[in-house]
């Protein structure tokens, strides 16, 4: 179980200092939590926080009833935290099957890592040695991304945006990976996407926007107030107008 | 052979004993082994230290091994072998140098080879140049390369430099003919406070020729490297040079890629990129439970594969 206790993110600009987050508090059970809400509102500095990756500027993290706030990236993940990232990173020289093999952390058999690699769409044989490199296309990282984390399994895995620039056919079937892992993987799913699809095979919701939760609880009670939301926002435009 | 040699000769070609087919093995700038084939001739020169190979037109799948290990301090070896490939052969090439210098001396090889690729013959070298040693003495290697190669031959050259050269100058030379093609790739690794100097200059004369020269390096400590290419091209033809440097702790890396068309059918094409390790890198590994050192590691290994 991870817990977010008062987390606040701030960037200090040049005349001013920019709240990204305020005082989140979040507590994530076993299970699959979507987070949405509108760009710009702090969902990505959500998931760099709990992966360590971005220190915040107050609160507290706790996994399984241990205070994380201070870890490294490195100890975070060999406690269980997984992170695909938005934008994947490419990597000159090293393969899929490099990549796949340290996500393990063990020697993979070519069999075990072309499954890990057929479980999100991509055909092994041609993309087992393969360099995760500019050659690779956007939507072809993704899943990459994606298969890395399945082959961690850890207890707690976060995906930021996992839909963006992955086309409609292959959407469908992200959806299927998502289902299929949530029926294994033992643990927290938490996925950031704007993707009602996704939104749909959530156990729980959790708007964010403006750097503070404006939501939270199971897709009945939120979706109502996503659309009031965007009521709100066509006002403000009315009024503009 | 001491057990010394044998883990050198294991390093540079990994060869674990005897190597098959034809070989010469140079050991403190001496004879240490010779097997020639029915298709492959190796033969001393009388008139300054080296060796002719002589290769006969059609042979096929064979190979071709030239250590040189240097394990007395002190030495300076100086030898120059010219490689004729005959028309239509087919074979691979393993030459490379270690030095294992334990003294205070300068221990130093300095190899010319040249090659005259035949019409239509295929070629692969790789050599490989390593040096270790608990020594202060410094291990020097300095490879020259000339390559000729004739109408519709090619040739594929892959040199690497990991480990323990204190000091390189790297020179090849290759002019082309019609329909000729030629790979280069260079991988360099310097440490401490060692120097490596590339020197790439390639003609492409003939309708049709073609080269593709690719370094990776990755410059740590205090290391200072340049990489000069120069591609010249002088007929209808297509040249491509590459350069990808790593940059870590304080090393200096210099690409000076020169690119001279003189024909107007000429394509010729440069790319260069010289960087540290992209943090997002460093962090993605770090989210796989890598240590900032194992990821920087793993990266480094990849870029070097």
């Amino acid at each position: 179980m991870l817990e977010l206790k008062n987390i606040s993110f701030e960037v200090h600009g040049d005349s001013a200092t920019k709240e990204i987050l305020k005082n989140v508090n979040i507590t994530l059970e076993d299970g699959f939590v979507a987070v949405t809400g509108p760009n710009g509102g702090g969902k990505s500095t959500l998931a760099k926080v709990i992966a360590g990756i971005l220190k915040p500027t107050s609160g507290k993290i706790i996994l399984d009833g241990e205070d994380i706030t201070d870890m490294s990236i490195t100890d975070r993940a060999r406690k269980g935290i997984s992170f695909a990232f938005q934008q994947p990173v490419r990597f000159k020289g090293l393969t899929v099957k490099d990549l796949i093999t340290m996500a393990k952390g063990e020697k993979l058999s070519i069999s075990e890592v072309c499954s890990y690699l057929s479980e999100v769409g991509l055909c092994a044989k041609d993309y087992i040695n393969r360099e995760v490199n500019a050659s690779l296309s956007g939507g072809e990282l993704k899943r990459i991304e994606i298969a890395m984390i399945m082959a961690r399994g850890t207890k707690l895995s976060l995906f930021d945006e996992p839909e963006a620039g992955i086309d409609l056919w292959s959407f469908n079937n992200l959806i299927r990976v998502f289902e299929a892992m949530r029926a294994k993987i033992k643990g927290s799913i938490l996925i950031i996407s704007h993707q009602e699809r996704i939104l749909n095979i959530a156990d729980k919701i959790i708007v964010i926007a403006n750097g503070e939760v404006t939501a939270q609880g199971v897709k009945e009670e939120v979706m109502p107030t996503l659309l009031a939301s965007s009521e709100a926002c066509s006002t403000l435009m009315d009024k503009l107008a | 052979m001491d057990e010394l040699q044998k883990s050198m000769l294991e390093k540079i070609a990994d060869i674990h004993e005897v190597p098959e087919g034809a070989y010469n093995i140079r050991s403190n700038g001496g004879l240490a082994g010779r097997n020639t084939t029915a298709n492959i001739d190796i033969v001393t020169k009388e008139d300054k230290p080296g060796i002719d190979i002589i290769i006969k037109p059609n042979t096929k799948n064979e190979s071709l091994h030239i250590p040189v290990i240097l394990s007395q301090s002190g030495l300076k070896d100086m030898v120059y072998n010219d490689f004729y490939i005959g028309d239509n052969a087919d074979v691979t090439i393993v030459a490379g140098c270690g030095i294992h210098n334990s003294g205070v001396e300068v221990s130093e090889h300095d190899g010319i080879h040249t090659f005259f690729v035949g019409k239509n013959a295929k070629v692969k070298y790789i050599e490989k140049h390593y040096g270790e040693g608990d020594g202060t003495g410094e291990n020097i290697l300095n490879p020259t390369t000339i390559i000729h190669i004739d109408e519709g031959g090619y040739m594929e050259m892959e040199t690497t430099q990991i480990k323990g050269v204190d000091s390189t100058i790297r020179d090849t030379k290759a002019d082309l003919k019609d329909g000729a093609s030629l790979v280069i790739k260079e991988k360099i690794m310097t440490h401490g406070s060692q120097t490596a100097e590339t020197n790439f200059v390639v003609d492409l004369d003939g309708v049709d020729s073609s080269a593709n020269v690719i370094s990776r390096s990755v410059a740590k400590g205090h290391s200072k490297q340049i990489f000069n290419s120069n591609v010249r091209g002088n007929n209808k033809c297509y040249g491509h040079t590459e350069c990808d440097a790593i940059l870590m702790d304080d090393g200096h890396v210099n690409a000076i890629p020169s690119l001279e068309a003189n024909d107007l059918d000429a394509s010729l094409i440069h790319e260069a990129a010289i960087g540290k390790i992209a943090g997002e890198q460093l962090i993605k590994l770090m989210t796989l439970g890598l240590t900032e050192q194992e990821a920087e590691e793993q990266i480094v290994n990849g870029f070097m594969k």
